[in-house]
């Protein structure tokens, strides 16, 4: 295999300096929907009591379960020895920290009291599974530095390998952690099961997965690097895995469900009668966010061409735009089961009846900053610093390929 | 060099008598008064030897009736919310802060009508205090599950916890509020058992009086931990429920006739 030459991102000073000002536009768009919702409170947005985390949400954890995801290239590379994927390993532990940066700052901000942000590093509950992910968040950034730093400082290169296995471990656990956030809600039916952990870690692969390709397609293309049909293809073919993993895994945790009468009625709100969550659901994230994608990946023309390959990526985001809004709002709007057995015919509070929940602009602005402030990090990232290989063609990705050739 | 002989301030010694004196009498009543009252529950720390609970007889709930509600929002200041401009009725309806609200039920199978009060239920193992990252959510000693204003970073995970959907969440300015129930835009909250009342020694809640001036008696409150109290003889003598029982947080409201 050919020594692997990385280079700054060279793309022409006026596009780079563009897309960092439509950027850096849509980050400012979301700093003063924070600064509106700051001062005003939360009654600005669609979020009320009975649904009391709303689009910010949607955001924060899709970026940062996507965050974990993205890591998944660097590690196959470092734990799991597969030199295929080294090339890109820098690309992935940089995107890993800024998806996760940009979906810390949509949490913080969308706090009712972001002004206390201190309280929250100074006291701790640790039976909060809470208390824990401010460690796991943090602890992360700290790591995948650290390991972009033994990948990048020759000294640091023997360590690779320990620190992306110590990395690798974090993110696992870092997905179980933001999956158990709703995992271990007694409260709410459509949580309350340990199947949400394994379910968060195969959509962060998935999602992680769909980002970074459409990330490095996009880079290679303006930059007009060579990129191989090699790498994509294997790339391609391990986002149709980990979309396959997410549905096995939805279909276990709706089956787990199922098999108990009481949770009849929520199975039949998410799939049957549940509006624009189950729009949401078999639109979204079935049809736009999984079958789609599959067809195209197994599509025999389709499935090569780049233009629908980047597409399919694009949907599998879809899809987890859908699986969060499906998830994190379906399953508060879906009312408690206060009094099993009896119907509420009167209440002061919605007691019964299927919340209503409609997103406002200020937080949809905030969650888009979340996404900004991401690429933002990335687009400076590999601009500033050596983080892209300078080809990425068969050859220069495939041992196999370059032996053959040598002989 | 001699120094300036020192004179003494007679103005100034005559002021200082004066504003001892002044100050004695000021201060005076309220030690004497402290002491007086020297078993107030204020003045010591709050203790595990009782718990507060209530007792809500269904059966004498009336329908249509939401005395304890409205009692409920002038004690605790819910009444002096005031709904931003702009905001439709309907959301400020689901945004404002309730700490009690009324219920209608009917059984599905025989079709039999119950009415009920339902507010935090003071769980002896609160989910939404095992899930606040900060301690904010808190049980005190004599089992008052309450949010410490001072640390609550207004997150809304206890509400997503909250198996009652009993918290609400502030989600507008506040201008007024009354001093016994501090209040903050960004914050959660929620029933803490007129916990003012507990402090000054009183022996009910403002649901309880509002329920027994409407002659209905629907709700007891009382020390759950002392076998003579009226809640305590009351648990005893009739049966009673808890809501979500599968849960096993043994909430200290419970319920009779459901």
């Amino acid at each position: 295999m050919k020594r692997i030459v990385y280079r700054e991102w060279q793309l022409a000073p006026q596009r780079y300096w563009a897309l960092l000002a439509i950027l850096a536009a849509v980050a400012g768009l979301g700093g003063l929907a924070f600064a509106y919702l700051e001062h005003e409170g939360h009654w600005v947005t669609g979020m009320t009591n009975h649904v009391v985390w709303g689009a910010p949400h949607i955001f924060a954890v899709l970026l940062i379960i996507a965050a974990s995801g993205a890591l998944n290239v660097a590690s196959i590379a470092s734990v799991f020895g597969k030199t295929f994927y080294k090339p890109l390993a820098r690309l992935s532990g940089l995107l890993a920290v800024a998806l996760l940066a940009g979906g810390l700052m949509v949490l913080v901000l969308d706090l009712g009291r972001p002004d206390r942000l201190v309280v929250a590093m100074t006291y701790y509950n640790f039976r909060s599974i809470f208390a824990w992910n401010i460690f796991l968040y943090t602890g992360f950034m700290v790591i995948v530095i650290a390991y972009l730093w033994t990948m990048a400082e020759r000294k640091g290169n023997e360590y690779t390998k320990p620190v992306g296995f110590v990395a690798f471990v974090w993110r696992l656990l870092l997905t179980t952690g933001t999956g158990s956030i709703f995992g271990f809600l007694v409260a709410r039916q459509a949580y309350d099961t340990a199947v949400l952990a394994p379910l968060f870690i195969a959509m962060s692969f998935a999602y992680g997965l769909a980002i970074f390709l459409l990330v490095v397609m996009f880079a290679y293309v303006q930059d007009q690097r060579p990129l191989g049909n090699v790498l994509l293809y294997r790339l391609r073919n391990l986002l149709a895995v980990f979309i396959g993993a997410v549905l096995l895994l939805l279909l276990a945790y709706f089956l787990t469900k199922l098999y108990g009468a009481r949770n009849y009625d929520l199975v039949s709100f998410y799939l049957l009668s549940g509006g624009t969550y189950t729009v949401a659901f078999w639109l979204g994230w079935i049809l736009i966010g999984s079958l789609a994608p599959l067809g195209i990946f197994a599509h025999p023309i389709l499935g090569k061409d780049r233009t629908w390959l980047a597409v399919a990526a694009g949907m599998v985001v879809v899809g987890g735009f859908s699986a969060m809004y499906v998830l994190i709002i379906g399953g508060q709007a879906f009312p408690m089961p206060l009094f099993p057995g009896q119907t509420v015919i009167e209440s002061g509070f919605l007691d019964g009846q299927v919340a209503p929940y409609a997103p406002s602009i200020p937080e949809i602005l905030l969650g888009l900053g979340g996404v900004a402030v991401a690429l933002l990090i990335t687009a400076v990232g590999i601009r500033v610093l050596q983080f892209l290989p300078e080809s990425l063609d068969d050859r220069s990705v495939d041992p196999h390929l370059a032996a053959a050739e040598a002989t | 060099m001699s120094k300036p002989k020192e004179t003494i301030n007679r103005g100034r010694r005559a002021f200082m008598g004066v504003a001892a004196g002044v100050t004695g009498v000021a201060v005076a009543p309220g030690v004497l008064l402290h002491t007086v009252v020297g078993a107030a529950p204020r003045s010591e720390p709050v203790t595990s030897a009782v718990r507060w609970g209530l007792l809500i007889d269904t059966a004498r709930c009336a329908d249509g009736c939401t005395a304890c509600v409205t009692a409920c929002n002038e004690e605790n200041g819910l009444d002096l919310q005031v709904k931003p401009a702009g905001l439709s009725d309907e959301k400020w309806a689901q945004q404002r802060a309730v700490w009690i609200r009324k219920a209608k039920l009917q059984d599905n199978q025989t079709g039999r009508v119950t009415n009920l009060p339902l507010m935090c239920q003071h769980c002896e193992r609160p989910p939404c205090v095992d899930v606040c990252p900060t301690g904010a959510s808190f049980k005190r000693a004599d089992g008052i599950v309450m949010v410490d204003r001072h640390t609550c970073i207004g997150c809304r995970y206890c509400m997503m916890a909250c198996p009652y959907k009993a918290r609400s969440f502030i989600h507008e300015k506040v201008d007024t509020q009354l001093t016994r129930a501090p209040r903050g835009k960004g914050c959660v909250e929620s029933c803490n058992l007129c916990v003012h009342r507990r402090d000054q020694g009183e022996a009910s809640t403002a649901c309880v009086d509002a329920c027994a001036r409407e002659g209905s008696n629907a709700i007891v409150f009382g020390d759950l931990k002392d076998p003579n109290s009226q809640i305590s003889q009351k648990l005893v003598s009739i049966a009673s429920r808890q809501i979500r029982e599968d849960l096993a947080l043994n909430t200290g409201v419970r319920y009779a006739n459901i």
